[in-house]
Formats: C-alpha cells, structure tokens, sequence
C-alpha cells in the first residue's frame, strides 16, 4: 500500500517566460496541503502537471500509486480536480451535469450530492447559464466532492467566493478530514483558508519551492519582534529575515524563533519592547521578499 | 454534533493553544467530566474546520498537562487524577507569572527588583 497520496520528484518544465525548477513535493496519505504562491508563482503548472494535464521535461509524478501522465486514465477514478476554468454546458441544468458524471463515475453518491446541493443553497434544474460565479464554483465542488475522491485537488477553490460561501465550502472541505484515506491538495491565494485547514505548507515563488514544512512548526518559526535600538547601532542579528529601523525604533523578522531568540536580540542591543507571532498572510510577504 | 469550542484567527494565540485552552476551561468547570471520552482527533479537527496536525499538537499539550490521558488504540480521555483541579490552577499561576516577567522585562526590571515588586505586593 502507497504511503503518499501523490509523490512529484525532481520536475522541471521549461517555458520561454517560465521555469519551474526541480520541485519536490509529496504529500503523506490522509492529510491536506496547501499550495501558497503568488500569481504566477507556478502553483497551477504544479498542479497541472500532477493532474497529467501537462507532461513536464523530466521527472517522476506519482499519484494513488499511479504513474502520471502515463496511467492518468486510470487515477481520474480516484482522483477528483476542480479549478477555475473547469466548464460547464451552458444550456444544460445542473442536474444533468450530475447525471453525466454518474454516468462516468459509479462511485457518485447521489445522497451527497442531495446533501450538497441543500448546503450550498443550489437548484439542480436551474441552467448553468443562469448561475452567478459563486454558485457555478460551488456546482463545479459539487460535482467533485460527491465523487468522494481519494485525492482531491482543488485550484484555487475558493477565489471569487463571498464571506458567506467560502464558508460553506470550507466547512465541506473540513468533511473530510474525518476520513484518514482522503487527501486534499488546494491552492489559494486566500492564505487565511490555507492557514486553518492545512497540515502541510508548500511554498512557490517564481518556479520554485521556497518552503515544504508541517504548518505547525512552520508557522512557529517565525516571529515579529518590535525594539529599541540607539542610533549607531548598525548590528545584524543571526537569524533575521529582515530589520526595518525608523529612529531609536527597530521590526526584526525571523524565521528561526526559539525562546532564546529575544535573548539573542539583546546581547545584540536590541531591548525587546514587544513580540508577536506572525499569520501566515505576514510571513509569506515576508519570505517572497527575502527570496527576490 | 457540535463539541462547543470558539476558535478564532484573529486571537493572537495559535489555533492548538486555544484548543488546549478552552478544553482545559471545560474540565476546570466540570463541563467534560474525570474519564470522558474525547472526540477523536480527526473528529474535532472536522467539528472546528482546522487541520488535524493542530488538533493532535492540542492533544499532546493536554496529555503533557495531565489533562488527558491517551490509550493507545482506544482514544483520549478526560484524567482521572484527583489532583487534577488543583494542577492545573497552579499551572494557571505560572503562566500569569511569566506574564508579569515579561511585563518587568519590557520595563527594564532586574530579577531583584521584580522579586522586590512581588514582595511587596505580598504584604
């Protein structure tokens, strides 16, 4: 039996504007990752390269145990993709989108979609013309979720959704952290989503993985503290991210928080006055920026 | 089935913290009694929509408290320990205490003069 729920080793793709370098990634069976990035940070090449959609120039992509793109046939039963530019017939009603995917997978669960349809407030006989984008996102994470995928990957599931449906379709995704033979690969922008749901943090800017941790010990590593420094004092302090002075006032970022670290700030003349930890949010504008 | 945690991302404490928080609350009050049974990790991680990594770093910090204990194969459970109520105030006191060091820290305070601080507030 696999252990990860899918494995990507060494993948490179080149493009004339766009490079994605030797990524490694892999995610333990039953738990989720989120997938932080930039806009064009290559986090839907990643994707898409996972789902077999795009064949990368070298390396192993491994999903359910199935090798991809080769065998990409046969890990779509297990695997459920949604994404924003996933199509829907125009004319046609969303139930007949259900009936279509029943048709193609036996293992949709009619009781769910039921359930579903009744939970994102949808009509399953109203055209998908007549949808607005948060429900034609929501009909897209319908048609998935009541496949009741193994591995489901979701780019970008809750962009363009308001307060009030990303909730709803949080709270399904939080589902399935009941079963621990399911496994969730999302990205989002929206680093607040990522932050809760996530046990894995991956990182990518400009083509490369800047950070693949547990969130827990990610999110602890970093911490913001606010100082006093008198003005000569030009020291560096091991471990910062960055140091921004205004007077006698000094922010010192790191990614290397211990209890010991504030110690450290005043043996290098930094008074501590305040420390805080950081949200996700903060520290990925603050890693993107160190990296650039 | 609800399990009656209020977790929040604006708090300024992480996600597992409040969890061992507010479960520590509910068996300070009585409200989850010695011996009862914990929803499972993957269960209370669905309940309030956060990873089961924080839930089970939660559950490791109760467990390292005495709160809980875990039986392998069986689930945690609300401990037994007669001196539970007890521990845990003291443990309460402690952290109240490293506030009030950070507090004289920030304020530049010797260990001395914190301790005479706290001398004299004991008269």
């Amino acid at each position: 039996m696999q252990q990860f729920a899918f494995e990507m080793q060494d993948v490179s793709i080149r493009y004339p504007h766009f490079t994605l370098d030797n990524l490694n990634l892999s995610l333990p069976k039953g738990q989720v990752m989120g997938l932080v990035g930039v806009n064009g940070a290559g986090k839907s090449t990643t994707i898409r390269i996972l789902m077999g959609l795009i064949k990368p120039d070298s390396g192993q992509v491994k999903a359910l145990g199935y090798d991809l793109p080769k065998q990409q046939v046969a890990a779509k039963y297990e695997i459920g993709f949604a994404s924003d530019d996933m199509r829907l017939y125009k004319t046609q009603t969303l139930q007949w989108h259900m009936d279509f995917i029943r048709s193609i997978y036996p293992a949709f669960d009619t009781a769910y979609a039921a359930d579903l349809l009744k939970r994102f407030d949808l009509l399953a006989e109203q055209k998908i013309k007549g949808l607005s984008h948060g429900q034609r996102v929501k009909a897209c994470l319908l048609l998935v979720l009541a496949r009741r995928p193994k591995l489901l990957v979701l780019d970008e599931p809750t962009t363009g959704l308001d307060p009030v449906a990303r909730e709803e379709v949080i709270s399904e995704l939080a589902d399935i952290l009941l079963d621990d033979e399911r496994s969730v690969l999302f990205s989002s922008h929206n680093t607040h989503d990522i932050e809760k749901l996530s046990d894995h943090i991956a990182f990518l800017d400009r083509g490369k993985l800047l950070t693949l941790q547990d969130k827990e010990s990610y999110l602890e590593s970093w911490g913001r503290f606010r100082c006093q420094v008198t003005m000569d004092n030009s020291a560096h302090v091991a471990g910062a991210v960055s140091i921004k002075r205004k007077g006698q006032i000094a922010e010192v970022i790191t990614d290397q928080w211990t209890q010991d670290y504030a110690t450290q700030l005043q043996a290098a003349g930094f008074h501590v006055l305040e420390q805080h930890r950081m949200s996700l949010e903060e520290i990925f504008v603050a890693n993107v920026k160190r990296s650039r | 089935m609800s399990y009656g945690l209020f977790l929040s991302t604006v708090d300024k404490k992480p996600m597992y913290l409040q969890i061992v928080e507010q479960i520590t609350s509910k068996v300070l009050i009585g409200d989850w009694p010695a011996d009862m049974p914990l929803p499972s990790i993957r269960e209370l991680a669905a309940d309030t929509q956060v990873s089961v990594i924080t839930v089970k770093r939660a559950y490791l910090e109760l467990e390292r408290a005495g709160v809980i204990v875990t039986q392998q194969g069986k689930g945690s459970f609300v401990s037994a320990r007669a001196d539970l109520n007890q521990e845990l105030k003291k443990q309460e006191l402690e952290q109240q205490v490293d506030v009030a060091i950070e507090l004289a820290r920030q304020l530049q305070l010797s260990d001395d003069e914190f301790v005479q601080v706290v001398q004299q507030r004991l008269r």
